[in-house]
């Protein structure tokens, strides 16, 4: 999609760019830098430019940092006092998080949802990237007439908000679709079930994956597919052999980027999933409100939300901006 | 636990099942007639994907067109009824004025911001600081952002919320804009005297753009970044040997030249506000005038259950994102050819 291509930037060209891309300097282009050294002061930094980031900085930051230090403190400071006093009158406690994550009645018991969440992202993480990686390579390895054109038909559907297909998928899962009396897809029950869950996000992730992935799989080498075909491999041993074990750069982000999406996912969930099979983030949209007066168990509740995302954003920066700079569309 | 078990059998049965499928398929493949093998192979490796995007995106979308021209309950042809309803209706021609708000308000100022941060924090120390602080709110739900955002806009009867310690604590600062720091941001839509018309989009939408601009600036700020660090160096050498100042620098020679990069980064965020659901679910539910389209989608379907205008809506946001896609490709065309003289 040309949206995408206008970056002029094949981020899996250069393990370095990616290093460098939140970091240090690098030519996205993938040329050399004509010049050496440190001769021309790149750094526009202005004083008063300094003053703007750290400014922006700051405002970026304090509305998790208020959240975080209001999570520590009691129920009656939460309601009764900004976050910003608990530095002249500390107060910790860890009430909120104790009432949020324990189960039973009146408690919220967020590990169920987290657990939930986990349930619902590992497989369709799995699937979408998985099934679009054996897509990806018959789209540029066996040869079939029309198949650039089913690439191209494949992306055009990332313009497609998911709005235009989640009734229609709902009623499929819930009915099967008929016409008059024949049965041409089976009611297969898949409303509320982790399954239905998986397929939907499988099928809303797959143009992405799939033009993600292809513009991999399609730049690998000639030669070493020729050679393998050459020695009598056949496409399954060329495609778990030599396609998977070359793809781990792009496979390692696209997986980062759809964990993310799908971990933060709210809408997917909200129509495909029971309230008991929901993800943490519906669950937090739920305690906003239900429990728009219980500001303090809601501070807890936001972090226990936020620390899986922020720690796979921590551990895995370099793949997690690799993807983005892949991609920088998502349906 | 025994949830985790029980998903963890589906999820190996399942995968068990499309692989003895897919495997089966591909050993029949090998016993047709020669000249039909690759073609057939080719539609085993196809089938999961296309199955999905055909089952599941393209008939469903078509469908969705289809049921945008039927009444609720989908029995009966209405023609244009539905989206005549979205237009003469206050209520969701609200919605598609505050859909525009977030996709000109947001647009513009996530990319102001991610080209202030990719400049200015370039090359400086503190750098990776700078940009982790922009990036860390793209990490997290957009539901998560309406929440942590909900103790910024806080008011009565709670006295916690910041804005309103900050607007209560300038003086003079009239009592409608927060001067008595116990403004409702989010609920009022009027601001220092100014009531908008029913119809028109409240200042409490431009409060959720502004958590909109919050999550999204990150991601602007990482790809301009790599592409002004694309910018050759002789470029911008020559410039400061001819005199320009960092100022012109920037605005002549680098700003033009990741131009293309800037018109990619402003249809994505376009995209995304246009499909601006889960903030203003998690905030205000639609409510005090806040709806977008996607919001009002939501709740017309799955809320009142009116299927004909929710489709309708499905449909305008489709359509929506056509004069997009084209403004992009000219825009883009046109870059390429100033790039390229």
């Amino acid at each position: 999609m040309s949206t995408t291509s206008g970056t002029d930037v094949d981020p899996f060209a250069d393990q370095d760019m990616v290093d460098h891309a939140v970091t240090g300097d690098v030519d996205p282009t993938g040329h050399k830098k004509r010049s050496t050294g440190a001769t021309v002061s790149r750094a526009l930094g202005t004083k008063a430019g300094m003053i703007i980031v750290t400014v922006l900085a700051v405002l970026w930051t304090i509305p998790t940092f208020g959240v975080f230090i209001s999570s520590f403190r009691p129920e009656a400071d939460v309601k009764g006092s900004g976050w910003w006093t608990f530095f002249s009158d500390p107060d910790v406690t860890l009430d909120n998080y104790r009432a949020v994550l324990s189960s039973g009645a009146g408690n919220d018991d967020l590990w169920k949802y987290l657990q939930n969440s986990f349930i619902i992202t590992v497989p369709a993480v799995m699937l979408s990237v998985g099934l679009a990686l054996l897509a990806a390579y018959a789209l540029s390895w066996i040869e079939f007439r029309g198949r650039e054109w089913m690439f191209v038909a494949i992306v055009a559907l990332l313009m497609v908000p998911l709005q235009m297909a989640l009734v229609p998928i709902l009623q499929l899962f819930s009915g099967g679709a008929h016409i008059g009396t024949v049965t041409i897809f089976p009611d297969l029950d898949l409303t509320g079930t982790y399954l239905g869950v998986w397929i939907a996000h499988t099928i809303f992730g797959m143009p992405f994956c799939v033009f993600i992935l292809k513009n991999f799989v399609g730049a690998l080498p000639r030669d070493i597919i020729e050679a393998a075909k050459i020695d009598g491999a056949g496409h399954m041993t060329i495609f778990f052999r030599l396609i998977v074990p070359l793809s781990v750069p792009a496979i390692a982000s696209l997986t980062i980027f759809q964990f993310m999406w799908i971990w933060n996912d709210y809408l997917i969930a909200l129509i495909y999933a029971g309230q008991d099979k929901a993800p943490i983030t519906r669950q937090l949209a739920t305690l906003t409100g239900t429990r728009g007066q219980s500001w303090h168990l809601l501070t807890a509740a936001g972090m226990v939300a936020m620390v899986v995302p922020i720690a796979v954003f921590f551990a895995l920066q370099r793949y997690f901006v690799r993807g983005l700079l892949a991609g920088a569309v998502k349906g | 636990m025994g949830e985790f078990i029980r998903a963890l059998i589906t999820v190996l049965i399942a995968f068990a099942a499309l692989g003895a499928l897919l495997g089966s398929l591909y050993w029949l493949s090998g016993r047709l007639p020669k000249q039909w093998q690759e073609g057939a192979r080719y539609w085993v490796f196809m089938l999961p994907a296309t199955v999905a995007v055909v089952i599941g995106l393209l008939v469903p979308a078509l469908r969705t067109i289809y049921l945008s021209f039927r009444n609720d309950s989908g029995n009966s042809f209405v023609g244009i009824d539905n989206y005549q309803t979205i237009f003469s209706n206050t209520g969701t021609r609200l919605t598609v004025f505050n859909s525009m708000a977030w996709v000109i308000v947001g647009t513009a100022f996530t990319v102001v911001v991610g080209l202030a941060v990719a400049r200015f924090a370039d090359n400086v120390r503190g750098e990776k600081a700078f940009k982790t602080a922009i990036f860390l709110p793209g990490a997290i739900s957009l539901v998560g952002a309406g929440v942590t955002w909900l103790f910024v806009y806080a008011g009565p009867p709670f006295d916690n919320g910041l804005l309103n310690a900050i607007t209560g604590a300038i003086p003079g600062l009239p009592a409608d804009m927060g001067g008595n720091g116990d403004r409702l941001w989010v609920l009022e839509r009027g601001f220092g005297g100014f009531d908008p018309p029913d119809s028109a989009p409240g200042f409490n939408t431009f409060l959720l753009i502004v958590i909109f601009i919050w999550t999204q600036a990150g991601f602007a700020t990482v790809i301009f970044s790599a592409a002004l660090k694309g910018v050759p160096d002789d470029l911008i050498e020559a410039a400061k040997v001819d005199g320009a100042t960092d100022r012109q620098v920037f605005y002549k020679v680098m700003l033009p030249y990741i131009q293309t990069t800037v018109i990619t980064v402003a249809t994505t965020i376009t995209f995304a506000g246009l499909k601006a659901f889960d903030i203003v679910a998690a905030t205000t539910g639609g409510r005090f005038g806040t709806s977008t389209i996607a919001n009002e989608f939501y709740v017309t379907t799955f809320v009142q259950g009116r299927g004909g205008l929710g489709s309708a809506l499905a449909v305008l946001l489709f359509a929506l994102v056509i004069p997009i896609i084209y403004l992009n490709r000219r825009a883009q065309k046109r870059a390429e050819e100033m790039v390229g003289a």
